[in-house]
């Protein structure tokens, strides 16, 4: 399969608002536009992708993604990704897999109790088989932003040290180029992204579709999730 | 006794804000008494927030008009041609009462007030900016306004989607007791699909959308209008709560409504809520409207006809349907679970009739509300003539890079990295320079188009010279522009002023709008949209005035913009603006002063409008063709602190020279006016361009890759120490 016979479904709830970044970041990879799968549906057509875009759900006043990961779209996204169908979620997509449970953890408030937008280093771990890392080798270096106020990774001792030998960690925050302290949230051992036992589902904080090109400030997402699709195809 | 029976009297009229002559001809143009719903319609409708009665004389004197407007003021928001039959729809407003009161609610639902006025027009918003001002650091009051200002602006910004891409801060006691909260936000829109306030076609549904009413903000707009007292905490009611989740879901609902063609007019809820939108809609129109308030969707139960026409609920917005539209619009609300009521029909009768439990609650003829809203003519007089700073050294025998060293970590010129770095500058992702710039950089979506955006106001030179300080406002902010390489087209202000009852404040007033007018002429920038923000007072103290200033640029290609941090080593470095002369730095009214304790009000740095526009040019020209490889204007702090700003930004070093040996303090941080700081690789190019041109430039540097700056031959200073200093102190002020 080529990149652009991909089929990629970006899940929209009300209060989504990367959902059109990332549908212009997919089309830039992929040269076709992915399906935009509104949250009141019940089902979804066969996908190579699902992707849960950045945003506010349905305006996070409760715990952030809880609303979202019970609404109805999300009963067919647990259907694809139990049949070893592959799912992304950025930001507020990340926390609302861990409030499905389809990726270990919680996110809670950054440590520094504000919202931050700003560059991240982020390192690629060794991980369990995966088509988010299989591209990327271990310990390459991405830069790409963050913007959250929720996304302090949070696990007991028990859980971390089993992501941890699962090679569950994708992708952790490094010191770098980017000003400020390099973890930016006080997330668990500095855990950006994780992944499912599997490796098929993956949540990261950081907003791959913002740093698509140069003048956007920097490539490396466009280059992660390049590198993510074709290992896809494959 | 029914609410419509209460009869009103000149002591409730006067607790509504109304003098003695506009209750009199209230009962003269109804030919009776006003019951309460109809005296608080009159008041919102009267107050100086809705009817400008202060400003009005003078704001005719604005120039609006340009080839570039395709939307004047008097609509929701302005709108300027950007070229391929788009338009940038934009505006700034005041929330400046409401947020020092409630600052997390006050600044969010300022934000989200200035969102809806731009979609309401039918724009997708791309970019919000603001620009705050807040008292001395030290106040025991300011790290709580500043920490809830920041985190409601971000609030609702970034759960609504829109990026924050610009601002502007300062800090001074004159604001101790009353905050500056301004917001302008920026959309896009086709030109032939921009929508209007205007009702049209008697018997046409008129809509309600949105959030429910609640008793939220009732009579805002009349609280806006008053000064503080020590009595504003009672106030804390009048501040209306947002919900940007619900904002989002109404921006979408609506922007998924107008690209139908069911939309013939569209007006949102914003300051006196459904009193202001029903009546401007009429009256645009110049018809009737009449509506039923027991089908006005409700939050609470046996609200009055005066609390549902006056709350400031956020959220809601008031439409007139084509009448075989009504169901295809509402299928778009029930999509997006919002309120979609038929509340009442546009009429022929020129009034505004409300209807409530059976009965008529309200019946006011809308032309006297609107034509007959007073207008003043407040007495002012000349402003005060200031001296003039000769001193070119207030710091004593301080090196440049020690006195550097001390401005970079002032308040007002610090890095403000604590506060955007809280605001989603990203999302969209079409933000190419976001905050820290000059000006910022989105693209238009989908094009090689750029807009550049910035916001701008220098209180102290209002202060010292309110018509020059009106002009820089103006000035600085086309600089701003240059500086990436776009054309300014067209501003948007925010006049915030004291008591317009109080000669040295229309003063104030008159000048500087005088003074903005000339630069807006000079540099044909007309002025499409604007806002006024008076009575900033608390227990009769006036704030520094400040005009703001938003405005946008455009530019054709991203590619060609330029940015303000160096780019390579070896690069020279030139002042455009300036001659060779290092006695020349005008310190009065500058940061420098300020810092060094003199508390004169000196006379302000004259600003040439001529020469900013030939400096402008040729800084704009040159950025595009490539001569120039990063530029930066010179404002408040001077030359040096633009130097510095430009070092850190690029991690690059500079040395700087001058004719002369020894560098006075008044070149390094006078701020004379129209000047920037540029690099190149070609500095012979640059120097024969700026003499065709008949341009001032001076070399005074060059770019090094050592970490530290240089100042002549033996005053170095390093980076690392610049960069800790501008960049701890607002973490030092909110830690």
């Amino acid at each position: 399969m080529t990149l652009s016979a991909m089929r990629v479904a970006i899940i929209v709830f009300p209060g989504s608002n990367c959902d059109r970044d990332m549908m212009v970041a997919i089309e830039q990879l992929t040269s076709r536009r992915p399906a935009l799968v509104w949250h009141k549906e019940t089902s979804l057509d066969p996908v190579d992708l699902v992707i849960i875009p950045g945003g506010f759900s349905f305006g996070d006043y409760l715990r952030c993604g809880a609303l979202a990961g019970r609404s109805s779209v999300m009963h067919a996204v647990l259907d694809h990704a139990a049949r070893g169908g592959a799912v992304m979620g950025i930001c507020n997509g990340f926390q609302v897999l861990t409030e499905t449970g389809m990726v270990p953890g919680v996110l809670i408030r950054n440590a520094g109790l504000k919202f931050a937008c700003r560059n991240v280093d982020l390192a690629v771990c060794d991980t369990v088989a995966s088509p988010f890392t299989s591209g990327l080798a271990a310990g390459q270096h991405l830069t790409i932003p963050i913007a959250h106020n929720e996304g302090n990774y949070f696990a007991d001792a028990d859980e971390l040290r089993r992501i941890e030998d699962n090679g569950q960690v994708a992708f952790r925050y490094v010191a770098g180029a980017a000003f400020g302290p390099a973890n930016p949230n006080g997330a668990a051992n500095d855990i950006a992204g994780v992944l499912s036992p599997n490796g098929r589902v993956m949540g990261m904080m950081p907003h791959p579709e913002r740093a698509m090109s140069p003048e956007q400030g920097g490539s490396d997402g466009a280059l992660f999730m390049s590198k993510a699709l074709e290992a896809l195809v494959s | 006794m029914s609410e419509s029976a209460e009869v009103m009297t000149f002591d409730n009229a006067a607790a509504m804000g109304l003098s003695r002559a506009e209750w009199d001809l209230i009962e003269k143009r109804l030919g009776r008494t006003p019951n309460l719903c109809e005296l608080g319609i009159f008041s919102a409708m009267w107050s100086e927030h809705c009817s400008y009665k202060s400003s009005k004389k003078w704001l005719k004197t604005l120039p609006v008009d340009g080839p570039q407007v395709v939307q004047g003021p008097g609509e929701n928001a302005g709108a300027v041609d950007i070229g391929d039959g788009l338009s940038a729809i934009f505006k700034i407003e005041s929330h400046n009462h409401p947020s020092f009161i409630e600052p997390y609610q006050g600044a969010a639902t300022g934000v989200g007030g200035i969102l809806r006025d731009v979609f309401t027009m039918g724009a997708r918003p791309v970019a919000l900016l603001n620009a705050l001002r807040f008292g001395d650091a030290d106040h025991e009051k300011t790290r709580h306004l500043v920490g809830g200002v920041v985190a409601g602006i971000g609030g609702y910004g970034n759960c609504i989607g829109i990026p924050t891409v610009g601002g502007e801060v300062n800090f001074n006691k004159s604001y101790n007791g009353n905050i500056l909260v301004n917001a302008m936000a920026v959309g896009l829109a086709n030109s032939d699909r921009i929508f209007r306030s205007a009702a049209t076609g008697p018997g046409n549904p008129v809509i309600y959308v949105g959030a429910k009413t609640g008793r939220d903000g009732i009579h805002g707009a009349t609280m806006a209008s008053a000064e503080f007292s020590d009595e504003t905490e009672s106030k804390r009611p009048t501040v209306q709560v947002g919900d940007p989740f619900t904002g989002k879901l109404l921006m979408e609902a609506c922007l998924e409504l107008m690209a139908s063609d069911a939309v013939l007019s569209i007006q949102d809820m914003g300051a006196a809520g459904l009193t202001s939108s029903s009546v401007e809609m009429a009256s645009k129109g110049g018809l009737g409207m009449e509506i039923d308030l027991d089908l006005v969707p409700a939050r609470e139960a046996a609200m009055s006809a005066y609390e549902l026409m006056l709350s400031e609920s956020q959220e809601r917005m008031l439409m007139v349907l084509k009448p075989d539209a009504t169901e295809t619009a509402r299928a778009i609300f029930d999509k997006w679970d919002l309120d979609f009521m038929p509340i009442g029909k546009v009429t022929e009768t020129g009034r505004l009739v409300l209807l409530k439990d059976g009965g008529i609650a309200c019946d006011i003829p809308i032309g006297p509300l609107v034509d007959d809203a007073p207008e003043y003519d407040r007495p002012h007089h000349d402003a005060p003539a200031r001296p003039v700073l000769t001193s070119q050294n207030l710091a004593g025998d301080k090196s440049v890079g020690a006195v550097l060293l001390e401005m970079i970590g002032h308040i007002d010129l610090a890095s403000r990295r604590w506060i955007y770095e809280q605001y989603d500058s990203q999302v969209m992702a079409d933000t190419l320079a976001g905050p820290g710039g000059d000006a910022a950089l989105v693209r238009v979506h989908g094009s090689r188009r750029g807009l550049a955006l910035t916001t701008d106001c220098t209180p102290r030179y209002v202060e010292s010279d309110p018509k020059t300080g009106g002009m820089q406002a103006v000035a600085e902010a086309y600089r701003n522009i240059s500086a990436v390489g776009a054309t300014p087209l067209a501003i948007t202000n925010n006049l915030n002023f004291g008591n317009p009852e109080k000669p040295e404040i229309m003063t104030q007033l008159v000048q500087s709008v005088t003074g903005m007018g000339d630069a807006a002429r000079h540099l044909n920038t007309p002025v499409v949209s604007g806002n006024v923000s008076l009575y900033n007072e608390t227990d009769g103290t006036a704030i520094q005035p400040c005009p703001v200033i938003g405005m946008v640029g455009v530019i054709d290609d991203v590619a060609t913009a330029g940015g303000n941090a160096f780019t390579a080593a070896g690069e020279t470095i030139f002042v455009v603006g300036q001659t060779a002369t290092t006695t020349d730095g005008w310190l009065g009214a500058s940061i420098y002063q300020a810092h060094y304790g003199d508390a004169t009000i000196y006379a302000v740095p004259p600003v040439d409008l001529d020469a900013e526009e030939r400096h402008g040019t040729f800084v704009r020209t040159h950025i595009v063709n490539g001569l120039i490889t990063a530029a930066h204007d010179i404002s408040d702090g001077g030359l040096a602190v633009a130097v510095c700003e430009m070092a850190m930004r690029s991690k690059l070093g500079a040395d700087i020279t001058a004719d002369d040996d020894a560098i006075s303090h008044s070149w390094a941080f006078g701020e004379d006016q129209g000047r920037y700081v540029v690099t190149t690789t070609d500095a012979a190019g640059l120097a024969a361009a700026a003499a065709t041109a008949g341009i001032e430039v001076t070399k005074i540097g060059v770019v090094t890759d050592r970490q530290e700056l240089k100042f002549g031959a033996a005053d170095t200073i390093s980076l690392a120490v610049l960069t800790e200093a501008y960049e701890g102190r607002l973490p030092a002020l909110m830690a």
